[in-house]
Formats: structure tokens, C-alpha cells, sequence
């Protein structure tokens, strides 16, 4: 068996950013949305810690902690956005979330 | 030794790992006899003494009894989720246990070629792998809730969920406290530090010198165990039995085992923590680990104590404590002992 | 022993997003998205990060899914009902396949971008035999990057005082 290299963790990095991707642009309810963005930043600290375990540098943790508590207030006000408009107008689709259209 | 087996320092693991596991299945069936006594002595009756000399086997009559019963399910309630919340709850329970160190190295009398430390695994940020599988036991507190599709789980569930997330807070600021005049975050060079004694006889145990902030944490670890004066969300006046009203046979056995496991650990914790885990006077190395088991049973005994002797707090009056009394004495308790620390040195 | 580690963390990782993505119960998407969280903080212990990976086990998994699932328990969220016929065009079944070939093909794109650089253009740190000692990330966060960390805190407080006027309901 090869040995894990760096590239290993960049192309799962990469297949888990896509798949978050792939989440966001074709699903509708607005919660799973938020949870593919999650998925996404996800993706990011894995490629953080990947370099930071390839070159010896503590830095990249650090960046992968800000990424996460960064992620915890962005997800906070995300649902206390989606519960005030639930109330609102009742839809989690995010088709009809188009108010502040022309 | 034969050829097929592993080697010896394997098997020591997969000894202690076995002895673990045992020891808190047993521990958890000795706090149903423990409780059920206690309660009944402060209430100035017998309690069990029919089952075994003065009732010690009732913990196995009781789940001989719930094992025979039938397994109910209510129709509308989600299948998986149903059956994992239980199992989620058990298993964080038991795999908290992993990191606490409950004796010191030992090399089994010369059985071994290097001393192996009498704990599961030596993680070198134990008390956050500690803190992080507690964190975990709220799921399936909130998804037995959910899945009951039962009014009383639902909020139950929510109700207990809430609190245990309050308390969360409590209980890490006053482990950050103990971290910071420890300077590691390994349960092991936590206890470590706390050997040797003050003018001979008083041992330098962390109560000593974090008393409030031993008070936050046992107070936090009481409300995260779901215990004792913080209990709304189970209690059986209120909500039926809250998020396991529809559990029946061996999940409702897995919920108990789970919750006096959470117990255990907590005491574990607060043993290793404040109380000096294995180190006391008068015995041997390799017996360390009964001043252990000594420390860990009375502050298990303190937690019965105070279940049958406080009334309980209503959902309100607790959520109001743990924000808005226990958080603020725990942030003051951490900022005066870093002021120490600085002005001491 | 490593290498089996990482596949099978890495399996579960991919498996567990697929279906957080594909499938519809928005319930068990939040179990699968905290599995998949779980992997990953298995991986990060591979990484030789295990203050990254409870700090991911606490914080991610253990905070803010709980915030989603109460938010999918309270809101009741349904299963996703097919789309509307006046979008549908846009969002059908050719829709979605245009989609996830463009996504494959960026994805392939990183691939090949990723082969091709050379992993020397980054500074190393010659102090740090190896990074997973908790003091070494605490002295970085606290002097190189005080600023951020204050920041952070910040950004916190207002997320928190932000998500309670949100979440208020008009008396």
C-alpha cells in the first residue's frame, strides 16, 4: 500500500468541497444548504491541517480553529435568519424565498 | 508464550480495556444497589434486603426483570433513530472512560518489558477528548425525544438537551481553571502534580486551592448527569419519565446504565482533577488504585446523598442559575486564579 | 496501520456527505453530517492535530449540529416535495446532471491543479519538530495571532447578541 501523502488529504479535501458544492446548487431546502456550506468549510480545515502536518507549522491549526468558531457564529445568526423569515412566511423552499425581488 | 498469540504489552491493553468495561457495568449495577439503600435509610426504612445478603443482587434481579420484557415501539416514531439514541447515549457514556488514569504504571510484576499506565489510552488532551465525548451524549438525549414522536419525550428531550448545553459552559471554564495551575491538559501530569503533601500532612490536592472552582464543577457535573436537584426534564411528577417515557426493556436499561455511567465518570473526573486521583498515603504502588475507587465512591455517595435529601429545581429557576449565577462565578474563578498564578508565579 | 485509518476515515467521510446531500429526510441528514464531522475529527488525529480534532468534536459537532437540529425539530422540517413546474426546467432531472458534471469537471480541475505544485513554497517552522503540542498553538494564537483571536471574540458576541434579536418572537 503507498504510504498517506499530502495529496491523499487534498483530493478528499477536494471531493468533499465539491460534494458541497454539488449540495448547494441543487437542493432546495434552505437547511440542507446551510449544511452543505458547512460541509465546505469542512473541506477547507482538512486542507489546513493537511499542510500544517506537511510543513511542520502550527498555523495552519491555527486557521482551522478561526475557521470553526468563525463557522459557529455564521451558523448561529444562518438559523436565527431562517426562523425569523420561517415565521415570516412559513417556507423553508428556498424557491420562494424571493421578496426582495424586482 | 505460544506463537499465535499477540505479544504480552497487546494483551495488557486488551486486559485493561476488559477490566475497564467490566468494572463501570458493575459499578452502574453497585449505584442502583448504592441508591436504593441510601434512599431508603434517609427515608428511615429497609430498602432491598431480600435478594442476597441485604439485597446486593437486586441490581441483577432488576434487569433479569427488564430483559423478559417486551420491547415496545411506538408506530409513528422513526425507526432508526428510535433504536440509535439509546446506544449514542451508552456508548459516550463508556467511551468518556477511556482517558482516566486510575493507578500508576505497572509493569505486572515482571510480566511486561516496559510499565504500561493503568489507563485505556494516554491522549495527551484528555480532559477536551473527555469534555468533547460528553458533548456527544446530548444527542442521544434530543433524538430519543424526537423519535418518541411523543408530546412528554419531545419536550422532555428538548428541556434536558438545553440544560446540559447550559452547563457545559460552567463545567469547561472550571477545567480551564485546573488546566491553568496544572499547565497540561493529560489527566495523567494533572494528577501527577498534585503529589506530595504541605507541612507534611495536608497533600497537595487542587480543592485545596480551587474551592469554588470544585464547587462549579461538581454543581455543573450534577445538572450535565441529568441528577439530583437539576432533574426536571425526568422527573416523574412533571413529564412521565421526559425523553424515555416510550422506551421499554433494554433500551430504558441502556438510558440508566448510561446515566450512571455519566456518574461515574463525572466523579472520575472530579477525582483526577481536584481529589488527587491514585495518590494517598499508606499503601503501595500498585494498590494506588483503591484510594481511587475510595475517593470516586464518596463523591458517588455525595451525589445519592443529595438527590434524596434536596427538592428539585423547577426548569426555569435552573436555566436562570446556570446562566446567570454559575457561569459568571466560573469566569470570575478563572480570571482570579490566572491573576494568581501571574502575581505568585 | 495508518493507511487503513485514513481509508476508512476518509470513506465514511465521503459516503456520509453524499447522503447528507442526496437524500431526503432532512432529520437524518444532520445525524450523517455529524458522522461525517466525526470522520473528519478522526482524520485530523491522523494529522497529528488532536487539539484540532476535539476542538472539531466539541465546537462542530457538538454545538452547532445540536443548533441545527433543534432548528429541523422545532421548524418540523418536511421532506423535500418535488420542485414547482415553473422552475422545474432549470432544476429537472437535466438540470441537476448539467450540474454535477460541471462539478465534477472543477473538481477534476483541482485535482490536476494540486499535482502540479510543489510543496516548497511554504515557510516551515524549524522550532516545531512536530505541531501537535497544544502549548505551541496557544503561544501562536495568543501572540503572532492576538489580533484575530481578539476579533474572533468579538465577532462572537455579536453573533450571539445577533441571534437572540433574531430569534425573539414580537410581543
Amino acid at each position: 500500500m503507498t504510504p498517506i501523502t499530502p495529496y491523499h488529504y487534498l483530493v478528499l479535501s477536494a471531493a468533499l468541497f465539491m460534494l458541497g458544492v454539488i449540495g448547494v446548487m441543487t437542493r432546495r431546502n434552505i437547511i440542507i444548504i446551510f449544511m452543505s456550506i458547512e460541509l465546505m468549510l469542512n473541506a477547507v480545515n482538512i486542507n489546513l491541517a493537511a499542510f500544517s502536518q506537511q510543513l511542520h507549522n502550527a498555523v495552519g491549526q491555527v486557521f482551522a480553529i478561526f475557521v470553526v468558531a468563525v463557522a459557529a457564529a455564521e451558523a448561529a445568526i444562518g438559523l436565527g435568519i431562517i426562523l425569523a423569515f420561517y415565521r415570516n412566511k412559513e417556507t423553508l423552499n428556498i424557491d420562494e424565498m424571493n421578496i426582495l425581488r424586482w | 508464550m505460544p506463537a499465535w498469540l499477540p505479544p504480552p504489552a497487546v494483551l495488557a491493553h486488551l486486559g485493561l480495556i476488559l477490566v475497564v468495561f467490566n468494572m463501570l457495568v458493575l459499578s452502574a449495577a453497585f449505584m442502583v444497589w448504592m441508591e436504593r439503600k441510601v434512599c431508603a435509610y434517609i427515608q428511615d426504612r429497609n430498602g432491598p434486603n431480600r435478594v442476597g445478603f441485604e439485597g446486593v443482587l437486586q441490581p441483577f434481579a432488576d434487569v433479569i426483570k427488564l430483559l423478559f420484557k417486551e420491547e415496545l415501539r411506538p408506530k409513528a416514531a422513526d425507526a432508526l433513530l428510535f433504536a440509535i439514541a439509546p446506544v449514542i447515549s451508552a456508548a459516550a457514556a463508556f467511551a468518556a472512560f477511556a482517558v482516566i488514569p486510575f493507578g500508576t504504571s505497572t509493569t505486572l510484576w515482571g510480566l511486561l518489558d516496559q510499565p504500561i499506565p493503568l489507563q485505556v489510552t494516554d491522549v495527551n488532551v484528555a480532559v477536551l477528548v473527555i469534555f468533547a465525548i460528553t458533548s456527544m451524549g446530548i444527542y442521544g438525549i434530543v433524538l430519543a425525544g424526537w423519535s418518541s414522536n411523543s408530546k412528554y419525550s419531545l419536550l422532555g428531550g428538548l428541556r434536558s438537551s438545553a440544560q446540559m448545553i447550559s452547563y457545559e459552559l460552567s463545567y469547561g471554564l472550571a477545567l480551564a481553571a485546573v488546566i491553568m495551575l496544572a499547565g497540561s491538559l493529560s489527566l495523567r501530569e494533572i494528577v501527577l502534580n498534585q503529589a506530595g503533601t504541605w507541612w507534611g500532612f495536608i497533600p497537595r490536592w487542587y480543592v485545596f486551592l480551587q474551592p469554588i472552582g470544585f464547587l462549579i464543577f461538581m454543581t455543573a457535573g450534577v445538572a450535565e448527569t441529568n441528577r439530583a436537584p437539576f432533574d426536571f426534564p425526568e422527573a416523574e411528577q412533571e413529564l412521565v419519565a421526559g425523553y424515555h417515557t416510550e422506551y421499554s426493556s433494554m433500551s430504558f436499561a441502556m438510558f440508566f446504565l448510561a446515566e450512571y455511567v455519566n456518574m461515574v465518570t463525572v466523579s472520575a473526573v472530579a477525582t483526577s482533577l481536584f481529589l488527587g486521583g491514585w495518590l494517598g498515603p499508606f499503601l503501595p504502588d500498585w494498590l494506588a488504585w483503591v484510594w481511587f475507587l475510595v475517593k470516586v465512591f464518596l463523591i458517588l455517595f455525595f451525589y445519592v446523598w443529595m438527590r434524596w435529601t434536596l427538592p428539585r429545581y423547577r426548569y426555569d429557576q435552573l436555566m436562570e442559575f446556570g446562566w446567570k449565577y454559575l457561569l459568571p462565578v466560573a469566569v470570575l474563578n478563572l480570571l482570579a486564579t490566572a491573576a494568581l498564578i501571574l502575581w505568585i508565579g | 496501520m495508518d493507511v487503513i485509518a485514513f481509508y476508512i476515515f476518509a470513506a465514511i467521510a465521503v459516503v456520509a456527505s453524499v447522503l447528507v446531500v442526496g437524500q431526503k429526510n432532512p432529520m437524518h441528514s444532520v445525524m450523517l453530517l455529524i458522522t461525517s464531522f466525526g470522520a473528519l475529527a478522526g482524520l485530523y488525529v491522523l494529522l497529528d492535530a488532536p487539539f484540532t480534532a476535539v476542538t472539531q468534536i466539541i465546537i462542530y459537532a457538538g454545538a452547532i449540529m445540536v443548533l441545527f437540529l433543534f432548528v429541523v425539530m422545532l421548524l418540523n422540517v418536511p421532506r423535500e416535495e418535488p420542485a414547482p413546474p415553473a422552475v422545474s426546467a432549470l432544476l429537472g432531472p437535466t438540470g441537476i446532471r448539467i450540474g454535477v458534471i460541471l462539478s465534477l469537471l472543477l473538481g477534476a480541475e483541482i485535482v490536476w491543479a494540486l499535482s502540479r505544485i510543489g510543496l516548497g513554497w511554504f515557510p516551515q517552522d524549524p522550532a516545531a519538530a512536530s505541531v501537535s503540542s497544544v502549548a505551541l498553538i496557544g503561544a501562536s494564537l495568543f501572540t503572532r495571532h492576538a489580533f484575530a483571536f481578539e476579533a474572533t471574540s468579538v465577532l462572537i458576541l455579536v453573533a450571539m447578541i445577533g441571534a437572540v434579536v433574531l430569534a425573539r418572537r414580537e410581543h
